[in-house]
């Protein structure tokens, strides 16, 4: 019943979502306020509809209702209660429906408190915002519907794969899930700007905060993945450059240059056409990346659904957004007058050089991970394009991206003068060369990867306090009253910086060591002696687990002591690693157990990771950087509030 | 990254990558070993490379990398031999050659473009002047002021 009403909810969904679609677009057209006005309770009535379903759903898994077919095919009555709920999204329908729903949260926050916008620009996005709703409710409705009933229950279900019943990917795909809906946003402004064949000041102000917020998510889930990846896949990876982990990174790459250039629109009314385009191709690059997941046409790990038909679906909707836009967009974007003018050497252009780094290196992403596609449909030939092709053909642009990032930041509006600017840099530079030197020297000589990263990282991260000093006009009692803004913009360079450094050491220092190690005999790697006390088995609530212990000391002085963990799913037939890491703030210690051997003996991987934790660190700094931008007062305040185009040039 | 690990988890005994029997005594050799194998594909699994799979092939390539090394062959010579035996899929890294090097030069080339397109743009904005620009007379003021800094451009 809860189910069936679920699937009810749904279908009403849909049906407002073609209203919201339709009325306020014709009400917008001929000014009808009454036709306008829909739009706003629409908005919420849809976004309650479809939290009813994903309510019920998520019911039906708690309650293990596995007259659900989905439920039977991810639940299992043993499964703790936190991967009940998380498998609601572990599968494929499950995950669209949260899909829609936040696109639909994103839709009524739009409404709620958007109170300020012009009625006709808000309108028109409610309308574009429920057009996409429309399209992704009817993709679940006819292809995917998570409420199909079993004619004859089972008593139990097959478990959710064991790899998801973890809390790292428990939240993964949420958060990534904002960040992909989150662009919707940008998405539905910039049409609805380009329908309204205007772009002005007070459009990029309120395009600015959702993408930011967007991004943050964006961040903090692609942060979650990695994470996850290094702690549980068993060797300490955290990227792969995995098809999927691609098509999360592209919006991210792409989101990352519309925030700035929405800037330069809001500050100064140049870029707009670009703006308008970057805002397109963002949520392109969303659809893309829901396609590539959802069709299995790239094959790869996270597909639920080898679908063809659910492929071909998804197609349609991209090529019709992403296609519709942009022809809107050729036919619209001459009549974005731009006014701003400044020179060649000025923050604007500084701007325009990071918009081109970021989307020719997103670009590259993407091309990467099509090609293997590309080849075998043109030329037939089948290969692969894998992590050492997308280090080197990606890395270059981050590391221009870094030498230009502090002189970028520090540019003035219009003009700037390049020596002068330079010279509060000079300290920054000094540091980060000596970091440079220090890794040189400490990282056994080896590694070009570890001198210029950390240099890089360093040079980030103090350019970003030179800029700091400099805009409180090197007065400390003034740092404190600089706008959150600035400090976000100062936090979330630095938290780029301490990626880059995190890495390049990573990459270049860590130590593997691979051994059968006998219970009671200690053995050495890089300084640590590390000895495998026992190995026991137990029963965990849904699976066997044998478990080691193992006495890290240095010196003779005891560490700490790691129990990795080898999970068998009986259920699932299928065993995960549970790798035991001592966090540190210089270096991890990665414990891995394998097989029992032959002679007693059980396989024993360490990894001494330097450095791990600055890369997530690093992400969490970006993303709270992001945070305090976005909690400015001028946001706060400000937001919305109407601006003509004649004051919009601020004297900063 | 997760069904490509379940796929060949199936496909394999829960055998978790590089087993220690199949480490090189001489630790440069192993070394080299290993970053050969980072690069090599294995065949059964969605997308990883032979160092962290799992699967009974993947343990067959990595047990055959370092065979050839200890044979005396250089890093490009096992991995001709192996592309040879197992096709350009296992490489990670195609080949520069024919249609592949639009893949390696499309990144610099398209930055090229852009600067280029970039430049061009900059310029342009610096001189918009003439009326119909809609500029405001404060605007205007700014920029001949600006005009009048650079004299020589």
């Amino acid at each position: 019943m809860i189910a069936e009403l679920g699937h009810f909810a749904l279908i009403l969904a849909f049906c407002v979502a073609i209203v919201q679609g339709l009325v306020p677009l014709i009400g917008a057209h001929k000014n009808w306020r009454g036709w306008m006005a829909v739009a706003d309770p629409a908005a919420s009535a849809q976004f309650l509809l479809v939290a009813l379903s994903f309510g019920a759903l998520t019911y039906s898994f708690v309650t293990s209702d596995f007259s659900l077919q989905l439920v039977f095919s991810n639940s299992h009555t043993d499964k703790p209660m936190l991967y009940k709920v998380s498998g609601v999204w572990g599968n494929h329908e499950g995950s669209m429906l949260l899909w829609v729903l936040i696109l639909a949260l994103f839709g009524a926050a739009a409404a709620w408190f958007g109170g300020a916008l012009p009625p006709r620009l808000r309108a028109r996005v409610l309308a574009v915002q429920a057009w996409i709703g429309a399209a992704f409710l009817g993709f679940i409705l006819f292809t995917s519907n998570p409420f199909t009933r079993l004619a004859e229950p089972p008593f139990n279900g097959q478990d959710l794969n064991p790899l998801l019943q973890d809390p790292g990917l428990a939240f993964h795909p949420p958060f990534l899930y904002l960040g992909y809906v989150g662009l919707s946003m940008a998405f539905s402004f910039a049409v609805a700007a380009l329908i309204e064949g205007r772009v002005d000041a007070a459009w990029a102000r309120w395009v600015r905060p959702w993408t930011l917020a967007a991004w943050i998510f964006l961040t903090i889930g692609i942060a979650l993945g990695s994470w996850w990846a290094y702690y549980e896949l068993g060797w300490g990876g955290f990227w792969f450059w995995d098809p999927v982990e691609n098509a999360s990174f592209m919006p991210w790459l792409l989101a990352a240059a519309l925030l700035h250039s929405a800037i330069v629109v809001e500050k100064r009314e140049a870029l707009k056409s670009w703006t308008i385009l970057l805002a397109i191709m963002a949520f392109g690059f969303s659809l893309i990346g829901t396609f590539i997941v959802r069709s299995g046409v790239i094959t790869s790990v996270h597909s639920f659904a080898n679908d063809p038909e659910r492929g071909i679906f998804i197609l349609a909707i991209l090529a019709f957004f992403v296609g519709g836009a942009l022809t809107l967009y050729a036919a619209r974007a001459s009549s974005m007058q731009a006014k701003g003018v400044f020179s060649m050497v000025s923050r604007e252009t500084a701007l325009v050089i990071n918009n081109i780094l970021l989307a020719v290196s997103a670009l590259v992403v993407f091309v990467g991970t099509v090609w293997p596609l590309v080849a075998e449909m043109a030329w037939g030939r089948k290969l692969s394009v894998g992590a050492p092709f997308f280090e080197k053909a990606f890395t270059p642009f981050m590391i221009i991206l870094a030498i230009l990032l502090p002189i970028g930041a520090m540019m003035p509006w219009k003009r700037a003068k390049l020596g002068k600017l330079v010279r509060p840099l000079v300290p920054a530079l000094v540091l980060a060369l000596a970091c440079a030197g220090l890794a040189w020297t400490f990282e056994t000589g080896r590694s070009l990867l570890a001198l210029v990263s950390s240099g890089l990282g360093a040079w980030l991260v103090f350019g970003a306090l030179a800029e700091i000093w400099q805009r409180a006009g090197r007065t400390p009692a003034r740092i404190l009253r600089l706008p959150r803004a600035d400090w976000g913009k100062c936090t979330a360079h630095s938290g780029l910086g301490i990626v880059f450094a995190g890495i390049g050491l990573l990459m270049a220092g860590q130590v593997e060591d691979i051994r059968v190690a006998q219970i009671g005999e200690p053995f050495e790697v890089s300084g640590y002696a590390i000895t495998l006390e026992s190995v026991e088995q137990f029963d965990g609530p849904n699976y066997v687990s044998t478990t080691g212990t193992l006495k890290v000391e240095r010196d003779g002085k005891l560490i700490t002591v790691l129990h990795p963990e080898k999970r068998s799913y009986p259920v699932q037939a299928m065993p995960t690693t549970e790798a035991d890491i001592d966090n540190g703030f210089l270096r991890d210690i990665y414990l891995v157990i394998g097989d029992k051997q032959a002679n007693g003996g059980w396989a024993v991987r360490t990894y001494i990771k330097p450095f791990a934790n600055w890369i997530w660190a690093g992400c969490l700094m970006m993303a709270f950087g992001g945070l305090l931008s976005l909690t400015d007062r001028r946001y706060r305040v400000a937001a919305g509030a109407r601006r003509t185009a004649t004051n919009a040039v601020p004297a900063e | 990254m997760l069904k490509r690990l379940a796929l060949c988890l199936l496909l394999a005994s829960p055998a978790f990558a590089v087993q220690p029997d199949e480490v090189l005594p001489d630790p440069a050799m192993e070394a080299r070993a290993r970053q050969i194998s980072q690069v090599l594909r294995c065949p059964v699994c969605q997308g990883e490379n032979i160092d962290e799979s799992n699967a009974e092939v993947s343990r067959d390539l990595r047990l055959l990398v370092r065979e050839r090394l200890v044979a005396g062959d250089t890093d490009s010579q096992v991995l001709d031999y192996i592309t040879d035996r197992y096709g350009e899929y296992v490489l990670f890294e195609p080949e520069k050659t024919g249609a592949n090097l639009i893949l390696y030069y499309l990144g610099p080339v398209a930055l090229l473009i852009a600067m280029g397109g970039a430049f061009v743009y900059l310029r342009g904005r610096r001189r918009e002047d003439g009326p119909g620009t809609g500029l405001s007379a404060e605007e205007e003021a700014r920029l001949k002021e600006l005009m009048k800094d650079e004299p020589g451009k």
